[in-house]
């Protein structure tokens, strides 16, 4: 059982009390016990806020947001990581987020294209080498589609003019150049990077096409999934469904996704937004700008497939109706099976979640699908508005952590003793050192897809394996006494 | 001066968003809603007000605009 909203307020103030008087003030208004009868967030949480000096906390820099997250998925644009050598390399590659293609030829995420500043560079400006390392691009790949130039934090801090290089190199070669001003120092977390990616591309990709006769012939069903970043193949699994339904999927934001994607986007008839924190900004302005409205939904677990499905087929005619309900049925009983399967071997274990902007509310459903109950959930970056659409997917006294540090974590792991905890790669091994089930839920721990009907069987399988794996019980720090025969015989 | 967004959500209210602070809010009366004049003061959910010069005819939704606080 959960605790219940008085028992989360004291765990809080326990744990708060170890920080120095000011900073127990600053915490505290991060983390809250949940009450789902909440519509606002603002009179009860603080969020999107600068981590406190001192403590370590799990957040990553606006570069990571655009480069990583919007932008790296890209398939078919040279994503140029310009400043120094280390922001490139340590996120090539690491995200899993799936592509098709040939590297080289039509997929270019795989390689680490960087400027490698050195000295010289911050000292003379970057823009000749820059202008530079296009020639070369282009010349070296000559099929990609396009250049995205993400700044790393010297660009911002010598005042590079990317812009006009982007510019000046967009006319020579013939491509779409984007200038990305992510320097990580910008903003308190990866967001604000999701947020300049997103405005980025709005500015430099997205009205290509405007007033241009339309390449392609429009449908009725024609829509585009946003803010989807194929983690492991999810994109693939949300995209077979909509296509199930009969809709016509005209552009991926941005897993799998590619420039000429992107531009034909202007054209369809409805947004799909997955990841909200990430892609609300696009899908925004496309509705302002475009008339394209924009729906929220949730492929995690069958419950909420169910209810996201009928959402999105109540905004078109009775054949989609009718194809959603054909569909939902059709896959009711390979559900009913998977949960006949795991639900007994997983009923009533309880879940922590700490993980980035969408999945510590989307994932809920799938687990109360397999019986497992979510006994604190937390946002890395998430904004307040995040927070409204989290109160009610959550149970009543449940902990909420915004921008969690990893002592609270801890503390929190230890005096909830949860059965699994589901979180990121910096969190992943101080868990199983505590002996305690971990997944790694920012790329599904090297598996995947978890989206769709086909992710949940997927999902379930792993969280089995994890939840029961027999390890856990022989992970003993070398400091504790050894657990006597009896004893684990009794365990 | 704030730049916000107006839109129309689901149910059909007038939603007033304001991106820099992540605000999301409904707004409860405005007072200019003819077909002749649009905008004027307006009263959001959390009791808190903001000024819109009228428009003469009502805008097309969504639309982004700078409203005034009082």
């Amino acid at each position: 059982m959960a605790m219940n909203r008085e028992e989360s307020d004291k765990l809080i103030q326990e744990v708060l009390a170890v920080y120095p008087e000011e900073t127990g003030k600053q915490r505290a208004k991060h983390l809250m016990a949940n009450d789902p009868e909440l519509e606002k967030s603002n009179k009860c949480i603080v969020a999107n806020k600068k981590a406190l000096p001192g403590v370590m906390t799990q957040r990553g820099c606006a570069y990571a947001g655009s480069k990583g997250v919007v932008w790296g998925p890209v398939k078919d644009t040279v994503n140029i990581s310009h400043g120094p050598i280390g922001c490139g390399q340590f996120s090539r590659a690491g995200r899993r987020n799936y592509v098709t293609g040939f590297s080289g030829i039509n997929i270019f995420g795989d390689m680490n294209f960087s400027s490698d500043f050195q000295e010289k560079d911050v000292v003379f400006g970057g823009d000749k080498k820059l202008d530079t390392l296009i020639s070369e691009i282009d010349g070296l790949f000559p099929l990609a589609k396009g250049i995205s130039i993400q700044s790393e934090c010297p660009i911002g801090l010598i005042g590079d003019d990317i812009e006009a290089v982007a510019k000046k190199k967009a006319k020579e070669i013939g491509k779409t150049v984007v200038p990305v001003r992510c320097e990580g120092f910008r903003g308190v977390s990866q967001s604000l990077g999701h947020h300049v990616a997103n405005d980025s591309l709005r500015d430099w990709v997205i009205s290509k096409r405007d007033g241009k006769e339309p390449t392609f012939e429009s449908t009725p069903y024609d829509v585009a999934i946003t803010g989807d970043y194929n983690i492991g193949g999810d994109a693939w699994a949300s995209r077979v469904l909509m296509e199930e339904i009969g809709l016509r999927v005209v552009a991926q934001w941005s897993g799998d996704g590619s420039l000429p994607e992107f531009e034909s986007t202007p054209r369809v008839k409805l947004n799909l937004l997955h990841c909200y924190r990430s892609m609300n900004y696009i899908s925004r302005h496309m509705e302002e700008k475009y008339g394209i409205p924009w729906l929220e939904y949730n492929f995690f677990g069958p419950t909420k497939i169910v209810e996201s499905l009928r959402k999105i087929a109540a905004r078109f005619d009775s054949t989609i109706q009718e194809n959603a309900e054909r569909v939902i049925a059709k896959y009711q009983p390979t559900m009913d099976a998977i949960i006949a399967k795991y639900r007994p071997r997983l009923e009533g274990k309880r879940v922590m979640l700490f993980v980035g902007g969408l999945r510590p509310r989307h994932i809920v459903g799938a687990y109360e699908d397999l019986g497992m109950e979510v006994i604190g959930a937390g946002y890395e970056f998430a904004h307040n508005d995040d927070y409204d659409r989290t109160f009610k997917e959550l149970q009543d006294g449940a902990l909420i952590y915004d921008d969690a540090t990893s002592f609270e974590l801890e503390a929190f792991a230890e005096r909830l003793k949860p059965d699994l905890i589901g979180s990121g790669i910096k969190e992943k091994y101080v868990f199983h050192k505590m002996g305690i089930p971990f997944r790694q839920m920012h790329s599904w721990d090297y598996s995947g897809p978890y989206h769709g009907y086909d992710g949940f069987a997927i999902f379930a399988r792993d969280m089995d394996m994890t939840v029961n794996n027999p390890c856990w019980k022989n992970v003993r720090a070398p400091w504790k006494p050894a657990v006597s025969e009896d004893e684990a015989a009794a365990a | 001066m704030p730049n916000v967004m107006l839109r129309n959500n689901d149910s059909g209210e007038l939603v007033f968003y304001l991106a820099k602070k992540d605000q999301e809010e409904i707004v409860v009366s405005i007072e200019h809603s003819g077909p002749e004049s649009w905008g004027g003061e307006m009263q959001l959910s959390d009791g808190t007000r903001f000024y819109l010069e009228p428009f003469d005819k009502p805008p097309k939704l969504p639309i982004t605009v700078r409203v005034r606080r009082l």
